[in-house]
């Protein structure tokens, strides 16, 4: 009988229980993307909606709960990196290349999980970099703050935020292949989820996978319809 | 029929392999595709040449032992089936046929088209069997077992142990073959005393024989001559973390 710390030290290093951890913070990145969605949608909305949105997300518990919600997401993300990256890293050193290559029917999506996973990366440090730590532009500034009915002090003006970000074509078209890229992502790792938690069947494979490309469909059709609408239609402007 | 084959020639363990071209002229549309080798081998032969190696041993399709991964498909283009009992009809006349070994690190080739795979006996001996006294054998139905367990289990252990699911990995996985194994025992009563035991050695070394990590793509279960479905390792996911579970904390 091995002690409890080597038993989970085994675990993390087994490739089992990599790819439980790996789905397990999926999940929690897979729970946080319609509420993300959800939210970025109220743009629709008018600028009121969004703006009161913003400022009830930053007061929510004292503001404690945006930091435990950025915390716990950048705990996943980070975990989910590196063990993919460690998983893929021994998957490449255990193939030997053949002369002949073919595929039966591994789907596109889930041979190309390192680079849609990479892009989404290089996507989200530049989304932090722009949003959330506003480098490199005056969202901090005068000219982004905004009256909103209900308060005294002035907030911040995610509205305007949102509207001149997409307004500048570069960052759309990034923006634009990360979430295509995402979409895909989320399509073979929505039906893996199940399969590595070990409760897909023969039964339900065809469901799980179905769900997956919903689930992705839907989000990438959120997504995309918010710089569609500002860059290409001038909703906002 | 006559053919063009490319063929991973190597001449031990250490040398590099390279193709080879030969041409099978004459070969009868009713011959076994190992036939077709051995045609090929006899005129190799009297040529004074060195045949081409390759596994094989009942020809029947039961005993896992011929291999060959044909135009990058492990057990060639048809489902369900071994090497051996493919059979020539199913190539055109003319065609180029691309015999490559089993690829994979951890089944490294001893020579041509033979490859090394006793990292799998290995894995079987961390846990895929049980514990019982010897002696007189016990009445054959003497435990109940629902109909439905021992399905899944005769299911599982159908797999002939040949390694095309490691071959056809993108990520040289040997899930498939180590899920098979172990749900085959886990699904019986008789396999339930050692089933933590067993899960968590046969991972353990499935992982240091240096095979790769499944990433859910299935190529395994498309190129199974035994058809083994991925449910063995959904079950193989699943009793590993109970497994480590209770490892840890009972
Ligand atoms: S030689 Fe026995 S299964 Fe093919």
């Amino acid at each position: 009988m091995k002690s409890f710390t080597r038993t989970i030290g085994s675990f993390w290093n087994s490739s089992i229980g990599k790819k439980i951890l790996v789905a397990l913070t999926g999940i929690a990145l897979l729970l946080f993307l319609p509420a993300h969605l959800a939210g970025n949608l109220l743009v629709f909305a008018g600028p009121d909606a969004l703006n009161e949105y913003g400022v009830w997300l930053h007061e929510l518990g004292h503001g404690t709960a945006i930091w435990f919600a950025r915390l716990g997401l950048l705990s996943a993300f980070i975990i989910h990196l590196i063990l993919t990256v460690q998983l893929t890293a021994a998957n490449r050193a255990a193939r030997t290349d053949y002369a002949y290559p073919s595929t039966v029917q591994a789907s596109r999506s889930s041979r190309s999980m390192m680079w849609s996973g990479l892009t989404i990366l290089a996507f989200i440090i530049y989304h932090l970099l722009h949003f959330t730590l506003r480098v490199g532009n005056d969202y901090d500034g005068e000219s982004y703050q905004t009256t909103l009915p209900g308060h005294q002090e002035k907030v911040h003006n995610v509205y305007k935020m949102m509207i001149d970000g997409f307004s500048w074509t570069p960052a759309s078209i990034f923006y634009l292949i990360a979430v295509t890229l995402l979409c895909s992502h989320l399509s073979h790792g929505f039906a893996s989820v199940f399969q590595t938690l070990g409760v897909r069947s023969s039964k339900t494979s065809a469901l799980s996978g179905k769900l997956g490309w919903a689930y992705a469909i839907i989000i990438w059709l959120g997504f995309v319809s918010i710089p569609i609408a500002i860059w290409i239609f001038g909703y906002g402007s | 029929m006559n053919l063009t084959l490319k063929v991973w020639r190597q001449e031990n363990r250490k040398a590099s392999g390279r193709m080879e071209t030969y041409h099978a002229k004459d070969i009868p549309q009713e011959a076994s595709f190992l036939e077709m080798l051995d045609i090929v081998n006899e005129r190799i032969i009297s040529d004074g040449g060195d045949p081409i190696h390759f596994d094989h041993d009942c020809r029947e399709g039961i005993c896992g032992m011929c291999s060959l991964t044909i135009n990058g498909i492990p057990h060639g283009p048809k489902r369900a089936t071994t090497t051996c009992q493919l059979h020539m009809r199913h190539f055109q006349d003319g065609e180029t046929i691309w015999i490559e070994p089993f690829h994979a690190k951890a089944f490294p080739v001893l020579k041509d088209l033979i490859v090394d795979r006793t990292a799998f006996d290995r894995v079987i001996e961390a846990g895929g069997f049980i514990s019982v006294r010897a002696g007189s054998a016990v009445d054959a139905n003497a435990i109940p077992i629902p109909k439905q367990d021992a399905d899944l289990a005769f299911e599982a252990a159908a797999c002939i142990g040949c390694g095309a699911c490691v071959a056809a990995c993108k990520n040289a996985s040997a899930m498939l073959f180590v899920s098979a194994k172990a749900s085959h025992l886990n699904h019986l009563p008789q396999g339930e005393p050692e089933k933590t035991r067993r899960v968590l050695s046969m991972v353990a070394r499935m992982d240091s024989e240096g095979f790769g990590n499944c990433t859910n793509q299935y190529e395994c279960v498309a190129v199974c001559p035994k058809s083994i479905p991925a449910d063995n390792i959904a079950k193989l996911n699943r009793d590993y973390a109970l497994a480590t579970m209770k490892e840890a904390l009972l």
